[in-house]
């Protein structure tokens, strides 16, 4: 019979194993790609475009691409997903209709991404006759992403004390005037981390991009939003899987770029989570 | 002052409508997959759909038996729950009850940033990292197979798990523990006897999410699974899943032919597993709150 | 003598959240210029009540109501716009709120949201709505720091302002001084006795000696129902209900 304490400490260590079992391979797999990835970046890189079928040249056309794709994402996403959070915390609580739109939003955040690719397929590419084209990839991720953005924004307005919205109606603001000075600017930390982490997200992700914009080799500019682009994710899949003889550089380079702004996009967020935390006033 | 009650109304009218949007959307994504992959069953059997044994989707006559797709999704979730949910929950453990303050902070930052990595890249490690080591260690022709793909779903899987897992045992009331305390327990007894059952439904629902999140997962498995649509036979062989070949094929399919409904199909399977996922996993987290 | 004019006459007020009933037949007639003490055990519908009056209960989706409030003969459920009557009927809570604003913005909250965007108004109404706080002589070289590195007296003084600003006929008080220290306590009780000469005013309190030093009348509250009101100085010495001479001699509450 082993003591109690004995199968504490043994329990304990198994746990912290297991936890860095957990975290190491982040370590690892950063550690993989800068070193490998480093020696790829370099100014021209950056901003060439790919030459003789990828194999050289840069990734400008998959880095605007994506950029391109995140922000239109974005402008779609923010104003929906955070009027939608104002309806759930300021307008609906615990109505029957609250209960219905929280339990869809947890679907539309576990819907997998490539069933997004087909909705966006169905409906902006085929339905509205938008062709595989940034405004349907954006459109695409941005539904993808509204989940992130809805959820964040209603936890930050949820936050705001009660206090604030009683006190600011009983000085004769409407409700609009309420949400609008007594709420939501003290809302716009939590916001501003949801909408950031969502644009990580769309930055990183494939699927739904594959059938609603993402260009294999494309080695232009766009020029409206209705025009193919490349972007990084596809680039990396198609870098990694499709295109034999790639120099391993340039696979490890645009992983790294990849990387570095989704995960720059994710850091960020957590600064800013921990600053406000630290600075708040109530 | 009516220009004002105007703009007001219209304001809220936004909101209101912007706040059932989700469910429009939820309601659109569903319409649009039936109304593509209905038209497949216009020429095809839905049992012969789901549990014909072939997929030969551009042969001539084409079959769309998904049921190798079905067993290979099936096969390569099953082995990433093996590998997640033991290191997933006991991660959720380490870090709501044994880690001290500072270093919960920086483990918990870690989950977030393993949830971060995108897909592609985790698909894109596991080809130069765990495929080669596959091959050599099982001595194996491929090290594209459906363990690979398991191992790399199963990092994908963790944050999941250890993130909804943790809520649910940092939210396990103080006085529970507090009472094992004054028996005279340790903490890991506590732990063991009295945190851990209470929070467990908590940690059911926390693997249900995280097996919901390997099943939609298309980048990764597809790199690794080496894509094989024929029945698996096994961890160590190639496999296809549901996702991958939506992913791998919808490229090729014509619009409006039966190949591109049939993808669609896929896609209305996949939305109706996930969708039961998500509810149930929701109602075993509210059944233990009320 | 001359009876004040009747400022707000509530009659037969029932109310409920979800079903459980909060108050039950109450009728009040407050008298303009005066101050209401109410007093009463916790849960006897006093805060309730008072929040009745400019309808801040509206927010809270169980609560019901039924019955007649009217502020100058007019039905505040019927004939008023929530808003404007807000704006008739202030309200200073229990705990210090100022919002996360710096002292200035936080008196002209209320005039900001009626459009007024003229700094010279704005100036001349915080400084009115201050000293009549009798907080201007020590806010007036701090006006833009946050409101929040105030003391806590400073705080409750200035949320009063905040109320005074909007220039209300009704202010109503809810346990104001039951976060603060005695000095505090007393500057607040000075600035209510000087405020009834302008406004009518609505006093809940815990403490019943605050109710006999300030309150021209006083009412009695106890689950949910009137039990007696009555001139201040009558109910204390000479109350008519055996509860009430419980209550005010500390047998309970």
């Amino acid at each position: 019979m082993i003591s109690p304490r004995l199968t504490q400490k043994i329990a304990f260590s198994l746990l912290l194993l297991a936890t860095l079992m957990v975290i190491l391979p982040v370590a690892v797999v950063l550690f993989i790609i800068v070193k490998n990835g480093l020696p790829g970046i370099s100014w021209e890189f950056l901003t060439q475009m790919p030459k003789s079928g990828m194999r050289a040249g840069g990734i400008l056309p998959a880095i605007i691409g994506t950029f391109y794709l995140v922000l239109g994402a974005v402008v779609f996403a923010l104003p929906l997903g955070v009027l939608a959070a104002i309806y759930l915390s300021e307008y609906s609580k615990d109505s029957w209709m609250s209960r219905l739109v929280r339990l869809a939003i947890i679907n539309l955040a576990g819907v997998p991404s490539v069933v997004f690719g087909l909705f966006g397929l169905a409906l902006f590419v085929g339905f509205f006759k938008f062709g595989a084209s940034i405004l349907a990839g954006s459109l695409t991720l941005g539904i993808m992403i509204l989940p992130v953005i809805i959820t964040s924004s209603r936890e930050a307005l949820d936050s705001v004390p009660k206090s604030f919205r009683e006190v600011s109606l009983s000085l004769g603001s409407t409700k609009l005037q309420t949400i609008k000075y007594a709420v939501l600017p003290h809302a716009l930390p939590g916001i501003l981390t949801g909408t950031i982490l969502g644009i990580g997200r769309a930055a990183g992700e494939t699927a739904p991009i594959l059938f609603t914009v993402a260009a294999f080799y494309l080695p232009r500019l766009p020029h409206s939003a209705f025009d193919q682009v490349m972007a990084l994710p596809y680039h990396l899949y198609v870098l990694s899987t499709q295109v034999p003889n790639v120099d391993q550089k340039i696979r490890y380079g645009t992983a790294l770029v990849l990387l570095t702004i989704v995960l720059l996009m994710n850091l960020i967020a957590i600064m800013i989570r921990s600053y406000f935390r630290g600075k708040k006033k109530w | 002052m009516n220009f004002r009650r105007i703009k007001e109304f219209f304001v809220e009218s936004a909101i209101k409508i912007s706040g059932i949007a989700s469910i429009f959307i939820v309601a659109l994504i569903f319409f649009f997959l039936l109304k593509e992959g209905v038209l497949l069953f216009k020429t095809e059997k839905i049992t012969h759909f789901i549990f014909g044994k072939n997929w030969y989707p551009i042969s001539d006559p084409p079959d769309f038996g998904i049921l190798p797709l079905i067993l290979g999704t099936l096969l390569v979730t099953l082995g990433a729950a093996l590998i997640a949910v033991p290191f997933g929950v006991a991660a959720a453990i380490y870090i709501s009850e044994v880690a001290p303050g500072k270093l919960k902070e920086v483990l918990k930052s870690g989950i977030e940033l393993l949830a971060a990595i995108p897909s592609v890249v985790l698909g894109f490690i596991g080809m130069i990292t765990i495929v080669p080591w596959m091959k050599i260690i099982f001595k194996i022709p491929t090290g594209l197979t459906a363990f690979s793909g398991s191992i790399v779903l199963a990092f994908m899987a963790m944050p999941t798990i250890v993130s909804i897992a943790e809520d649910a045992l940092h939210s396990v009331p103080k006085a529970y523990k507090e009472g094992a305390y004054a028996l005279g327990a340790t903490k890991w007894q506590t732990i063991y006897r009295v945190v851990l059952p209470a929070a467990s439904s908590g940690v059911v629902a926390a693997v249900m999410l995280g097996i919901g999140r390997v099943v939609g997962e298309t980048m990764a498995v597809m790199m690794l699974t080496g894509n094989s649509p024929s029945m698996p036979r096994g961890m160590l062989y190639p496999v296809r899943t549901l996702t991958a070949t939506i992913a791998a094929e919808m490229g090729e399919a014509v619009q409006g032919g039966d190949h591109y409904y049939a993808l669609f199909a896929i896609g209305i399977i996949l939305f109706l597993i996930t969708f039961a996922i998500n509810i149930t996993a929701d109602l075993v987290i509210h059944r233990k709150r009320q | 003598m001359v009876t004040p004019p009747i400022k707000i006459s509530v009659q037969n007020l029932n109310a409920f959240f979800s079903t459980a009933p909060s108050l039950m037949n109450v009728d009040i007639d407050i008298e303009a210029n005066q101050i209401l003490s109410v007093i009463g055990p916790a849960n006897s519908g006093k805060t309730t009540f008072l929040r009745c009056l400019n309808r801040l209960n509206d927010f809270t989706p169980t609560f019901k109501m039924t019955g007649r409030i009217a502020l100058d003969n007019k039905d505040i459920y019927k004939e008023y716009d929530p808003v404007l009557l807000r704006r008739k009927v202030g309200i200073i809570f229990a705990l210090p709120m100022p919002l996360p604003l710096t002292v200035f913005e936080n008196v002209v909250y209320g005039l900001r949201r009626q459009y007024i965007k003229d700094k010279k108004i704005l100036s001349e109404a915080a400084e009115k709505a201050l000293k009549d706080a009798y907080l201007w002589e020590e806010v007036k070289d701090r006006l833009d720091e946050q409101a929040m590195k105030l003391s806590g007296g400073q705080q409750q003084r200035l949320c009063i302002a905040r109320t005074l600003a909007v220039n209300p006929d009704v202010v109503l008080f809810d346990e104001p001084c039951s976060a603060l220290d005695p000095i505090s306590t007393a500057k607040i009780e000075e600035a209510m006795l000087k405020l009834k000469n302008h406004y009518t005013i609505v006093l809940v309190t815990n403490n019943t000696k605050q109710a006999a030093r300030v309150g021209d009348k006083t009412a009695f509250f106890l689950m949910g129902r009137l039990v007696e009101m009555a001139e201040t100085g009558r109910l204390f010495t000479a109350p008519q209900d055996k509860r009430t001479d419980d209550y005010i001699s500390g047998r309970f509450g």
